[in-house]
This record gives C-alpha cells, sequence and structure tokens, in this order.
C-alpha cells in the first residue's frame, strides 16, 4: 500500500538522521554547521508533515512532538535541532489560529488582562479538521527554509557597520558565522585577526588558514596567551553553540575564560549568532568527556562553557544586532511557552 | 708612488707625538673615509687594510697602539684616492678642511661619551639611600628591530668569535622587536669542533638550553652554575694578568654564547652578576688554587642558600596555608610548588591538586607525573576547561619566573590569565617565589620584554590532518609561541618568598634590603 510504503520510508528517514547525529557528535568538533543541521531537521520535518498520517493540529503536534523527542534524545548537545522542532510547532499553532480566524497578537501576548479574563481559550486542544491546514503549514515552513538560508548572508551584511579599519580583532576556535563575517569585512577594509586555537581539538587552526587565504593578516596563539595579547586587542568577535534565554551562551570551553579577560580590559565582546541557535535553556550542566584515565588521575574534558549574560556586549543576528537583555523577548517572538518542554 | 712614501714618513713621524685625542680623531676620520668611500672600487688591497683596521677599531684602550700603526696607513690610501678623484683642490687644502670638520665632531661626540662614561661609573658608586640615575642600557634582545643595535650585537659576537643566530619564520608585527628562532638550528652547528674559544661543558649547555632539555627558571640557573664550576675549575691564569680581571672578561663570552642560545632569565642575571661581583673581590695576593677554591665555595654556599634552603623556608610558610579537605591548582611544572606539594603530602596534610596543563609545552604532565609518584591525588585538565574546574578549587598556587620592581609577577604564559579567572570566582591565589629572582626591571604588559619560542610548536595533527602544516607558505599567516607572560599585582593575594609572606607590592622593599646587605 503507498501510505505504508511512505511510512516505511519516512521512519528510515528519520532513522538516518538521528544515527547521523549520534556520529557527528562522537567525532571531534562538529563535521557539519549548525546551520546544516537546522537545514536538515526543519526538511525532515516538513517532511512529516507531508507524508505522515493526521487529520487535525493536534495529531500533527504530537506526531512532530514525539519525533523531535527522539532526536534531541539522541544527541542532547546539538540544541538546534530542537529549536527547530519547537519553531514548527509554533508555525502548525499560527496557521490554526490563522485558520480559525482568531489573531495571532492576542493568542501570543500573556498579559494581565487575558489571565483574568479569558483563561480557557489557550486550553483549545487544537482538534479541529481544516483541510488547508497542510498546505499553509507545508507554505509556512518552505519560508522558515528560506530564512535558514540566508542567516548567514544576513550578518556578514552587518560586517562592516562594527569593523573599522586598522583593528586587531580576536576569536577563539571556529565558527563557520564569525568566518564569514570577517571574510565579509575583509573585501573593504584591512585588519588584523588573532585566533586562539582552543585546545585539544584545535579548531581554531582551520579557522586561521581559511582565514589567512583571503588575505587577513591573522595569527595563532595558544589558549594560554588569550589574557597576554588581551591589551592590544580592541573587539573579540566569537560564535557560539547556543544562545540560552537568560541572555547568556553555550559555547566552546575557553570562551568564559576569553569573556572575563575581555572584561578586565573592556574590550567589546560580539557574539555573532543566527536566530535559529536561540533556545528556551536557562543555566547549564556542563557537557564532558572522559578521555584516557591513568590509574590513579582523573581528566576532564569539558566541550562547552558558559558564558554569563554580563560579559556581553552585543548580539549580531540575522535579523540585526541585540543586547543581551532583549534576548527573552525575541524568545517569545520565536517559541510558544508551552513547547519549552518538548 | 714616490709620493706615497713621503707623506706616508710624515704620517708616521706625526703618529709618534700622537696623543690620545688626536688618535680618537683619526679613528674618526677612518671612520669618515669608509661611509664617503663605499662606491669607491679601490684597488683590493686598501680594502684589505681597511678590514684589517677596522676590527681592532672598536677594542678596549689597551690594544690602541697596533690599530694606530695600522690606521695612518689606510688612512694615507684613501687620502691618495681622494687626490686622485680630485686633482682640482690640492692636498693640503683638503687635510686642512677634514680636521675642522674632525674637530668640531670631537668635541660635540666628546661631550655626548663622557656624559655616558660618568652615568656608567656611577651606578655601583651610587648608596642604596640615593636614588640611583635611570640611564640603563636596553638588554639587547629587545632590540632586534633596531638595525644599529643588530650590527653592534654582531661586531661584538664575532670579536668575541660566538656564532650569531639567525631569527626564524614570520614574527608577529607586535613582536618584531623580539628574537624567534627555530629548534631546528642551534647556535652549535657553526661552532668547530673542538671547541677553542668556548668552553666545551658550556656548548653542551647552550645546547641543553636551546633544545629545552633543561627548562625551568631554576633548573637553569643551577645548571649554569655549575657549569660554571667546571670553567672556573679548568681555568688558569695567563701570566701577567690578574685571576680578578681576566676571568671576568673570559666568561663574557661564554654569557654571550648563552644568550644566543636562549635569552638569559632573571634568576640567571643574578646569579652572574653575583658571581662577578665575587670573582672582582678577589685580592690581587691570592694564590689562583686559594682563589678558585673561594670561587667554587661561594658558589656552592649561592646554590646552598638561595635556592635549597629557600625552598624549604617557602615550603614551611607554605604548609601554614594548606588545611585538610582543601582542593589546590597548580600551573604548568613549578619545582618549587611541586616541592611545597610533597613536603605537605609528608606532613599528613589531606588534600587533592588540580593540575592545569596548555600547549604547547604541556609541562603540566611531567608535575603530573611526580605528584602521582608521591601519591597525591590529582586531576588533570587543559586550561580551556580553568571555568569548568575552578568552582570547586579552594586555592591557587603558582610559580615565578621572576618578581618585578613594580609587583608584577612573570611567569609561564597563562599564569594571568589563571590569577583572572580565580580573582572572578574569589579564590585566594599565592605566589611561591625566592628572592634571588627579584629583578629590577619594571614591565606593565607582556609585549615590551617576553621570549618568543619557536612557531612549529604549534603545530598539532589532529585526526591525521595537520592544518598548519605549511604557514610558511602562506603569506599572512603567523604563529605567536609566547614564553611568558606578566600577572598585574591585584590578582595576587599573597607572595611566599624565604624572607616570609610579603603582598606583591613589598618587592622594591626587598630589593632595597637586598642591595643594603650586599
Amino acid at each position: 500500500m503507498p501510505g505504508a510504503d511512505k511510512e516505511t520510508e519516512l521512519s528510515e528517514r528519520i532513522e538516518a538522521f538521528l544515527s547521523e547525529l549520534k556520529r557527528c557528535g562522537s567525532g571531534a568538533g562538529s563535521l557539519r554547521g549548525s546551520a546544516e543541521t537546522a537545514r536538515e531537521t526543519t526538511s525532515l520535518l516538513r517532511r512529516i508533515t507531508a507524508q505522515a498520517r493526521w487529520s487535525n493540529a493536534g495529531d500533527l503536534m504530537e506526531i512532530i512532538r514525539k519525533e523531535g523527542r527522539r532526536m534531541t534524545a539522541g544527541q542532547p548537545s546539538e540544541t538546534t535541532v530542537g529549536n527547530m522542532v519547537r519553531r514548527v510547532l509554533k508555525i502548525i499553532r499560527e496557521e490554526y489560529a490563522r485558520s480559525r480566524g482568531s489573531t495571532e497578537e492576542a493568542d501570543q501576548q500573556e498579559s494581565l488582562h487575558k489571565l483574568l479574563t479569558s483563561g480557557g481559550s489557550s486550553e483549545d486542544n487544537f482538534r479541529q479538521h481544516f483541510t488547508h491546514l497542510k498546505a499553509n503549514v507545508i507554505e509556512a515552513i518552505n519560508e522558515l527554509l528560506t530564512e535558514l538560508e540566508g542567516t548567514t548572508d544576513n550578518i556578514s551584511m552587518q560586517a562592516l557597520e562594527h569593523i573599522h579599519s586598522n583593528e586587531v580583532i580576536m576569536t577563539i576556535g571556529r565558527s563557520r558565522t564569525v568566518e564569514a563575517f570577517l571574510k565579509d569585512a575583509a573585501r573593504k577594509r584591512k585588519f588584523h585577526v588573532i585566533v586562539a586555537e582552543c585546545a585539544p581539538f584545535c579548531q581554531g587552526h582551520e579557522m586561521a588558514t581559511s582565514l589567512s587565504k583571503e588575505d587577513i593578516e591573522t595569527t595563532v596563539i595558544p589558549d594560554a596567551a588569550i589574557f597576554a595579547v588581551m591589551s592590544r586587542v580592541n573587539k573579540v568577535i566569537i560564535g557560539t553553540q547556543t544562545v540560552l534565554a537568560n541572555g547568556g551562551l553555550r559555547a566552546v570551553n575557553g570562551t568564559h575564560t576569553l569573556a572575563l579577560a575581555a572584561k578586565h580590559h573592556s574590550t567589546p565582546l560580539i557574539v555573532c549568532a543566527p536566530m535559529f541557535k536561540l533556545s528556551p535553556q536557562v543555566s547549564d550542566t556542563p557537557f564532558t568527556r572522559f578521555s584516557e584515565i591513568l590509574s590513579k588521575v582523573n581528566a576532564h574534558c569539558p566541550v562547552f562553557d558558559y558564558v554569563p549574560p554580563e560579559l556581553i556586549t552585543l548580539f549580531i543576528s540575522n535579523i540585526g544586532g541585540n543586547a543581551p537583555s532583549y534576548i527573552y523577548r525575541l524568545m517569545s517572538e520565536l517559541y510558544h511557552p508551552e513547547d519549552h518542554e518538548l | 708612488m714616490g709620493d706615497r712614501l713621503t707623506a706616508s714618513t710624515m704620517l708616521q713621524n706625526e703618529g709618534k707625538e700622537l696623543t690620545k685625542e688626536e688618535k680618537q680623531r683619526l679613528r674618526k676620520e677612518k671612520k669618515q673615509h669608509k661611509k664617503n668611500k663605499k662606491d669607491d672600487k679601490g684597488p683590493p688591497e686598501k680594502e684589505k687594510e681597511k678590514e684589517k683596521a677596522s676590527v681592532p677599531a672598536p677594542s678596549k684602550p689597551a690594544t690602541q697602539s697596533p690599530a694606530h700603526k695600522a690606521a695612518p696607513a689606510p688612512v694615507h690610501a684613501s687620502e691618495s684616492a681622494a687626490a686622485a678623484e680630485k686633482p682640482a683642490k690640492s692636498k693640503a687644502e683638503l687635510r686642512a678642511e677634514r680636521r675642522a670638520r674632525q674637530d668640531s665632531e670631537r668635541t660635540s661626540k666628546q661631550g655626548k661619551k663622557e656624559g655616558g662614561q660618568q652615568s656608567a661609573s656611577s651606578k655601583p658608586k651610587a648608596t642604596p639611600n640615593e636614588l640611583q640615575p635611570v640611564v640603563k642600557r636596553l638588554p639587547e634582545h629587545v632590540q632586534v628591530d633596531d638595525p644599529a643595535a643588530l650590527k653592534k650585537l654582531a661586531k661584538k659576537l664575532e670579536r668575541q668569535q660566538v656564532p650569531l643566530r639567525s631569527d626564524y619564520g614570520y614574527k608577529v608585527s607586535l613582536f618584531s622587536h623580539l628574537h624567534q628562532y627555530s629548534r631546528k638550528s642551534p647556535p652549535t652547528l657553526q661552532i668547530s669542533i673542538p671547541a677553542t674559544v668556548i668552553h666545551p661543558s658550556i656548548v653542551r649547555l647552550g645546547l641543553q638550553y636551546s633544545q629545552g632539555i633543561i627548562a625551568g627558571s631554576n633548573a637553569r640557573s643551577v645548571a649554569l652554575l655549575h657549569t660554571f664550576k667546571q670553567v672556573i675549575q679548568d681555568y688558569s691564569t695567563p701570566p701577567n694578568e690578574e685571576l680578578s680581571r681576566d676571568l671576568v672578561n673570559k666568561l663574557s663570552p661564554y654569557i654571550s654564547f648563552l644568550s644566543q642560545c636562549r635569552p638569559l632569565s632573571a634568576s640567571m642575571g643574578n646569579a652572574i652578576k653575583y658571581i662577578k661581583k665575587e670573582i672582582s673581590n678577589i685580592p690581587s695576593q691570592c694564590k689562583e688554587e686559594e682563589a678558585k677554591g673561594k670561587l667554587q665555595a661561594c658558589i656552592d654556599s649561592y646554590i646552598n642558600e638561595k635556592i635549597i634552603l629557600a625552598s624549604e623556608a617557602i615550603s614551611k610558610y607554605a604548609i601554614e596555608k594548606i588545611s585538610d579537605g582543601d582542593v589546590i591548582l597548580v600551573y604548568g611544572c613549578s619545582s618549587l610548588v611541586n616541592h611545597i606539594l610533597c613536603k605537605a603530602f609528608e606532613k599528613q596534610r589531606k588534600f587533592r591538586v588540580i593540575v592545569v596543563d596548555s600547549r604547547p609545552r604541556l609541562e603540566g604532565r611531567e608535575a603530573l607525573r611526580r605528584l602521582v609518584k608521591k601519591g597525591i591525588r590529582c586531576t588533570y585538565v587543559l586550561i580551556s576547561a580553568l571555568s569548568y574546574i575552578l568552582p570547586e578549587v579552594s586555592k591557587v598556587f603558582l610559580g615565578a619566573h621572576a618578581l618585578l620592581a613594580n609587583g608584577y609577577v612573570m611567569s609561564r604564559v597563562g599564569t594571568s590569565q589563571i590569577a583572572l579567572v580565580a580573582k572572578a570566582y574569589n579564590v585566594p591565589v599565592l605566589v611561591c617565589c625566592e628572592t634571588y629572582k627579584f629583578c629590577e626591571r619594571v614591565q606593565t604588559d607582556s609585549f615590551v620584554s617576553n621570549e618568543l619560542d619557536d612557531p612549529d610548536d604549534l603545530i598539532v595533527t589532529r585526526n591525521g590532518k595537520s592544518h598548519l602544516e605549511n604557514w610558511q607558505t602562506v603569506k599572512s599567516l603567523g604563529l605567536l609561541n609566547l614564553v611568558y607572560d606578566v600577572t598585574p599585582p591585584d590578582f595576587v593575594d599573597l607572595v611566599i618568598t624565604d624572607l616570609g609572606m610579603i603582598p606583591c607590592t613589598s618587592v622594591p622593599v626587598v630589593l632595597r634590603v637586598k642591595n643594603v646587605d650586599q
């Protein structure tokens, strides 16, 4: 039966995606950037919407939530997967509300007035059936995909507003967003980049070679020299793995030290992160891997660092520049509060 | 031809009557001629004569007389060339012009020279109660971007017959004033075997320094002192020379050679100053064997007092600061801190240690090995995991390479980072340092005076790929491998020395006390 074939094909794709996620996680660093992960997650969710069997919005949300839980369990450190799932859930809610005819604004904002008067509308269990819901949802997901494809370009376009000539910029590890950002600025301005190599995986080396190929003056320093050279740095520009709800970061290890050194010298710390990295989690348990345990020694190798929001000066995302104190507001526009827990 | 003979005899007669001032003037004349006649393609004999004269020119006054016998000859030779080129002016007129020019130059230069000589001699005479004049010569190893300083160094090394080591690789522009050597080309490559000018144990020591076999401030100083003992043992005073002066002169090329292998550390500098002082204080009527024995005993007592006993005293103070249940963080491999921890463990204190390490030296592994062998419970992290591990830590113990007079701590690169993050987490930072490492320099950042290690050390292979392998071919890529950095005193809570526990800002007080003692 064609339906069953589609279903098996679908579950095969989901399995393949999950195993790819797990495999990527166990390697050193990310074999593919988070932008690719976000795109693949979204296309997979679109496929699920198109091919799975569901009759109303509630069913669809249940299916997506279930798949989302499986995907995030496969690789908990890759938060973009969960973020995309939450975005799609929000899209479904919006399309449902639009089909029902009520405005989106009233549903989104939680105000004191709403708490006192309505009370009941948020308990809507999405059981009404709409014929065009599927098409609308798929169209909205396509828009989301277009937005994802343009994020890096949107961020790079803002580069010239933030980098002047003869600056010394410091960065750590390897971030494709920051790489594109700096390369875009280098087309018109001359500046110097210092890259901290970020042991033990040393992704900084790759970043340095790729920047120097574009004729940008690059210097590689070991992590221990970050504070020593910080006094000559004009700006620190970093990427991150996740932006947390309180405006803090979960970034590659060594970033907290970099942020503290920048604060000590009053050097601005700029984070280039597209919106799909924004995650509703608040604080952090460090993600650790144990490597070679000698008989009497414990060795720790944390992969990520938590950077509190007071050390960050600016977030540059595809929708413009924002202060860390504004992040919570952006979050409420992207995700519905009920989806914070998948 | 005949012209030449008469003129040369005239000049030689003049030579017998030449006063010291005239000799200086002649030297300057010669230099002026060399500059003016740079493009003059004279016959090779003239150039050979000029070279012979120029090499002994910057030497000491004792050897002036033979030099000046040679000086009139090339002066005359260039004079004749001048005469040949400008037949319009007569020789006498030219000479008069030159003399007038040299006179004016001489008066201005002598004024400067005497001023310099005065300040150099006034330094050791000034008592510690007066403010010392600040005319200190800038050390050579931070003047790499000044071609005049480089030329002076090259000449000095040539005179001492010490090979000059050339820089390697592209230097980051912020550090163009420092040397950057490669470990693959040690300075011993150019020395002939058997080494005649430089004592073989010094050659061995220099090689050990440049390859990193002996590393660490205490280890380098002790090795240096032992080698000097060997040198003094093998030394024999040449006839008509005094041991106190000749031995110091013998040591200078050795010290130049060692600083070519690896720039001297502050502790080594202080040790060398001490030895030179001891040598020059040997009374002239002392017999050679007795003098040598005395010097060796001095060196032994220096090592014993300043290093071994000092570390015992520091351990005693530091152990008071370690309590049961402590989690102590250490960075890299400091012999003093390791000693303290081992002593504390022997005294049955219950604590555990977190060893922080950093690329590319990875010295923490050596510290880890020593501590684990003793039986201490250890954890090992890289410096990028510092913020992860610091919430568990109760104290930070750091070693130092030198303590500067403005209270800054100069130590292995990464120390300032540890102090910074520890301060942010409110963890006390204790620096352990012997007093012989205190130094009169002042410095506020890690750029003006530092050491650049071999940049190839940063290359690493991960997953079978090494991205930086061909970094030399890429024009805009530079690798920076710093060795030291300075920690501001507000990050350091306490300095434990053999004189007691002092705050960072009391370092100049200790220096003054030490100067009075000596």
